[in-house]
């Protein structure tokens, strides 16, 4: 559904191998995350082991590393790497044009939801 | 250049109208798509339509992509026609130039020029591509600020050029680069300013972007990238650049080269379906079915494209189409090469890794090589090549192809010859193959034959291959190859080695290797030591990273930028996350002294704040928790203002120095321990360390500070102090040894510098000192600090020069707004009802 897309910001505006927050009242926080290639994506910003912020650990290729005890999650598909279980709720993300958009319904319904 | 057509009256257009019975084809665009399209169509059915091709333009078809080397004097306009005027008239087509079409009027099936020319259609073929983008900054529309697109834009930058002076360029994408390569062979002094941190970063990955930029700073370009455009300014005429720092680069000619969008303008008000670009199916057909579209103006299956091999791509699914022999378009990969002389860089498909991708990653620092292919299940879906792109093709065809590679793939990065060459499956093949006089060690300069000559005479290990003949003893990049040596030679009897404990997965280097090389090769940044250094993932893992930021800070005080990205998040936050994701805040009490004033500023941010909890530490000061992420800022703004810093209670760097009461007030003291405690803490903190570092000075045996299970620790006694070193109070529990005493404080302090400094410079990023300690043993450091009077003072000068760069209060700036994408939200969303209201 193209209208769905709502434009949350420049791509520059996320630094590189980082993230920023995006809050929703009465939901959980959504992180959206930007790669060292510059690809972005969006994740619930909650670890599925004990609810850290994925938002403020260290993002490397396409994944990030939790702040609180390192699990690493991938931002593709939100689910734990190695021998770590969880996952955590995706959300469809795109750049163009350097504006980074994000799939509004989808992004409200998981962050109510989660 | 003589090439400039008229346009038509418009008697002859009313006359044109009236000729003919066959299918009347008008193309809008005379440029690359156009024309090829044109000619597929030709090349199937010559007399099916009758054709008409408006132009913007004054010209006549030419190859777009070669205006680079028209710019670079590499090329002459007329080497770069595509058609010239016999092709338009021999096969009959109308070219009507310099005059663009202005209106579609779909009822009536007719096209209007902006001189006034009218015609009917009864198929119309939309390829009007694409229009640079224009920062709208202030002063973007002043003389001599121009785009790269067409030949004007080329006439316009020859102009400029003869006279020399400065350019700036906006936009280090293919076309931004290409016009700076250009502009600086034409003898002007040519800046770049990116946005973005990587040159071509939808091109090329980090470590690719670091050896173009290198390159091409070389070359004599100034290269500014996470530099963003404030405004152009001027008067009458461009002068400069403004960026947002504040910075003005001066500059009489200003390229614009940040990006196109397809030219949709007249399609969108001829009212066709348009979404990013004009939205055509399979046969390039738009919303309307005698309406079709073609080239970079288009948008198919939610792509658009800016290369010109998806529009060949195109053209047959459009002309086969037209002539009733549907075939159908299905979408393009896309491959990129730079056209900047002597400068090879190749990148193809989707390089961005991610799940179940793997990267193959080859660095030949010597050489200045880079290449990375990523396989995703046994098929290349991407590649990066710098340095050398002769495979670039190969790999592409692999991609395109969809090959499975599994057969190959130990080879795979070698390239064709190598991967291909007689089926070897066996990667030692290669090393075999190589002939006596390969050179093996580029440094050093050994061949083959000296490598296996070394080892049939003994040399049995990576070490005495090192000690004897000097193969991979200096960067190390061979040794790869002088192992398969090894154990080609020595058959069985080899066992391979490296029992070395190496920094992560992403590096056959130990940790002190990576060290001495930083210094050794004068290394500046984290893309340069993991290409130097032949790191097998692009950017590293989150246990490198943040050890590389700090060999990187430690070897180069006050010239590395700190890369926070690569820090954990309590540095990068400058606070303690807690298990909920709030912060916990600790202001420095120096030796554990404070006052009315700190008591009361950290009271009212506890209330202020609601912070639920407020603690006394184990490192003698106060600890306030649970203060939001947003909150930072406003918290350390209000401590600051009591006189207040950053108590680091988060950083691999200096903690806390313990006091005791000491001589002023207590019974037993022998020293003012509280002073020396408090001077001590004022000359280490905010520096960086391999791990948390920890200082006490008690004021007698007695020992109150715990002084011998800290990093560094003084014990006051009569006739002076004692300095000890390496103790550790966590989680195994070890107590100092002793450094030596000394007799004045003065002393103590220049000792505590040497020691930390030794300590910065040689323990293993995550070492505390007591393992350190154990490993390199209580007489080495001794031999360093305390017997060897000329080094220790150097050791103490080193540390507090690297000290004039760190003791700046982190929360200073960021209260004052710095580093503001940390705390604040990008956005917020309201609750779902009134969205959906809206
Ligand atoms: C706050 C404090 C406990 C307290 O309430 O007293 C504390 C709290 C934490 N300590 Fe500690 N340590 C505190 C004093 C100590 C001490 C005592 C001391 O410094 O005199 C020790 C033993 C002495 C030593 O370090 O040798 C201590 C040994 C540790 C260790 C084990 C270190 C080791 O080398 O074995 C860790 C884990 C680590 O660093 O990897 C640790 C880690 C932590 C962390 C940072 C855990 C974490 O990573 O989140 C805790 C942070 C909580 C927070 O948000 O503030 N803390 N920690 C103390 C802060 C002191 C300060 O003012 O800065
Ligand atoms: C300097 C430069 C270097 C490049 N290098 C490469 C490269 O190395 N590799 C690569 O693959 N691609 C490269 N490209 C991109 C490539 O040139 C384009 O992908 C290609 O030209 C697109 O073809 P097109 O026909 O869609 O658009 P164009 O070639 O731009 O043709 C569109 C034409 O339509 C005309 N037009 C627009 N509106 C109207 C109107 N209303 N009426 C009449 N005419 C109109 C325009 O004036 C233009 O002449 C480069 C581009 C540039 C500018
Ligand atoms: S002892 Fe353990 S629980 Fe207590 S503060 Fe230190 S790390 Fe946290
Ligand atoms: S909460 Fe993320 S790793 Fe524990």
């Amino acid at each position: 559904m193209i209208g769905d897309w709502l434009d949350i910001g420049a791509l520059a505006e996320i630094p590189a191998r980082g993230a920023r927050t995006i809050a929703v009242a009465g939901g959980e926080e959504i992180a959206v995350f930007r790669t060292g290639d510059d690809r972005v994506f969006a994740l619930v910003n909650r670890c599925p082991h004990k609810h850290g912020p994925l938002s403020q650990g260290i993002v490397h290729g396409h994944a990030v590393a939790c702040p609180l005890h390192n699990w690493r999650i991938s931002l593709e598909t939100g689910h734990a790497l190695g021998e770590d279980k969880g996952c955590t709720p995706t959300i469809p993300v795109r750049v163009d044009a350097g504006r980074v958009l994000i799939a509004r319904m989808a992004a409200l319904a998981t962050a109510m939801a989660a | 250049m003589g090439f400039q057509v008229g346009s038509i009256g418009k008697a002859e257009a009313a006359e044109d109208a009236a000729v003919g019975s066959r299918e009347h084809l008008v193309v809008i665009g005379n440029g690359m798509a156009g024309c090829r399209a044109v000619e597929e169509l030709l090349a199937r059915e010559p007399g099916r339509y009758r054709v008409t091709i408006f132009g913007a333009e004054a010209l006549v078809n030419y190859n777009r992509i070669m205006l680079s080397p028209v710019l670079a004097g590499e090329k002459t306009f007329d080497q770069i026609v595509i058609n010239d005027h016999d092709w338009y008239e021999g096969n009959g087509i109308r070219l009507i130039t310099g005059d663009p079409v202005i209106a579609v009027d779909r009822e009536t099936r007719t096209v209007r020029s902006e001189s006034g020319v009218e015609l009917g259609y009864d198929k119309l073929l939309i390829a009007t591509g694409s229009d640079p983008f224009i920062i709208p900054v202030p002063g973007h529309d002043l003389p001599g600020v121009i785009s790269f697109r067409d030949m004007r834009d080329v006439e316009h930058m020859l102009r400029a050029a003869e006279s020399g002076g400065d350019a700036v360029v906006i936009g280090g994408g293919l076309l931004g680069l290409e016009a700076a390569h250009g502009l600086t062979l034409r003898g002007m002094k040519v800046t770049v300013i990116h946005l973005m941190g990587t040159l071509m970063e939808r091109q090329l990955d980090e470590a690719a972007g670091w050896l173009l930029k290198s390159a091409l700073e070389s070359r004599g370009q100034t290269i500014l990238t996470k530099a963003d455009t404030a405004e152009i300014v001027g008067t009458g005429h461009v002068e400069g650049v403004r960026l947002k720092d504040g910075t003005l680069i001066p500059a009489s000619l200003v390229v614009m080269a940040v990006g196109i969008r397809p030219s949709v303008a007249l399609a969108r008000s001829a009212g066709l379906d348009v979404g990013r670009g004009i939205k055509v199916d399979d046969h390039m057909v738009t919303s309307d079915p005698d309406v079709l579209a073609v080239g970079e103006c288009v948008e198919h299956d939610g792509q658009v494209y800016g290369l010109v091999a998806p529009l060949w791509e195109m053209c047959r699914a459009l002309a086969d189409g037209l002539v009733d022999r549907p075939s159908g378009y299905r979408g393009s990969v896309t491959s990129t090469k730079l056209k900047v002389s002597g400068i090879d860089v190749f990148s193809a498909g989707d390089f961005s890794g991610g799940d179940g991708a793997e990267d193959i990653v080859l660095r030949d620092a010597s050489r200045g090589i880079y290449k990375r292919v990523v396989v995703r299940d046994d098929r290349i879906v991407g590649a990066v090549l710098y340095g050398d792109t002769a495979d670039g093709n190969w790999y592409f065809d692999l991609l395109k192809k969809r090959e499975d590679i599994a057969p190959i793939r130990d080879n795979l990065i070698f390239g064709q010859a190598y991967a291909l060459g007689g089926g070897q499956a066996d990667p030692k093949a290669a090393v075999a193959a190589l002939s006596d006089d390969a050179e093996i060690c580029g440094c050093n300069g050994v061949s083959k034959a000296k490598v296996v000559q070394s080892i049939v005479d003994g040399a049995v290990s990576l070490d005495a291959v090192r000690s004897t003949c000097k193969a991979s003893a200096s960067c190390g990049s061979c040794t790869n190859i002088v192992e398969q040596l090894l154990s080609m030679t020595l058959g069985a009897d080899y066992g391979g080695e490296r029992t070395v404990k190496t920094l992560c997965k992403c590096t056959s280097f130990a940790h002190e290797d990576v060290r001495r090389e930083i210094v050794a090769q004068e290394m500046r940044s984290i893309p340069e030591v993991m290409q130097k250094l032949h790191w097998s993932t692009p950017d590293g893992c989150s246990a490198c990273r943040p050890a590389l930021n700090y060999y990187l800070l430690c070897a180069l005080p006050g010239d590395y930028v700190d890369d926070q990205q690569s820090r954990f998040v309590n540095e990068r936050m400058h606070a303690n996350i807690q298990k909920d994701g709030t912060y916990s805040v600790v202001p420095r009490m120096w030796g554990g002294l404070t006052n009315p004033r700190e008591l009361r500023a950290i009271a009212d941010v506890v209330e202020k704040f609601n912070a639920p909890m407020v603690k006394v530490t184990g490192g003698q000061r106060l600890d306030i928790f649970g203060i939001k992420k947003e909150d930072l800022p406003a918290v350390w703004a209000d401590l600051n203002a009591a006189g207040m810093v950053s108590g680091h209670a988060y950083g691999k760097s200096l903690r806390t120095v313990k006091t005791c009461v000491g001589s002023d007030w207590c019974r037993f003291g022998t020293q003012d321990s509280t002073g020396l405690g408090v001077k001590i803490e004022q000359m280490t903190w905010g520096s960086w360390m391999p791990h948390k570092f920890k200082i006490a000075v008690s004021g007698c045996p007695r020992n109150c500070a715990e002084a011998t299970i800290k990093d560094f620790g003084i014990v006051c006694v009569d006739s002076g102090y004692e300095l000890h070193i390496g103790g550790n109070g966590g989680i195994k529990v070890r107590a100092t040894d002793l450094l030596c005493k000394v007799t004045t404080e003065e002393e103590a302090m220049h000792y505590c510098a040497a020691f930390i400094q030794l300590y910065r410079e040689e323990a293993r990023y995550l070492d505390r000192t007591a393992p350190w300690l154990e490993r390199v043993g209580l007489d080495y450091i001794k031999s360093r600090v305390v017997e060897d009077a000329e080094g220790r003072d150097a050791l103490a000068a080193r540390f507090l020069y690297s000290q004039r760069f760190c003791q700046d209060d982190p929360w200073a700036a960021r209260a004052q707004g710095s580093e503001r994408e940390q705390h604040a939200h990008l956005g917020e969303f309201r609750p779902l009802a009134l969205e959906a209201a809206e």
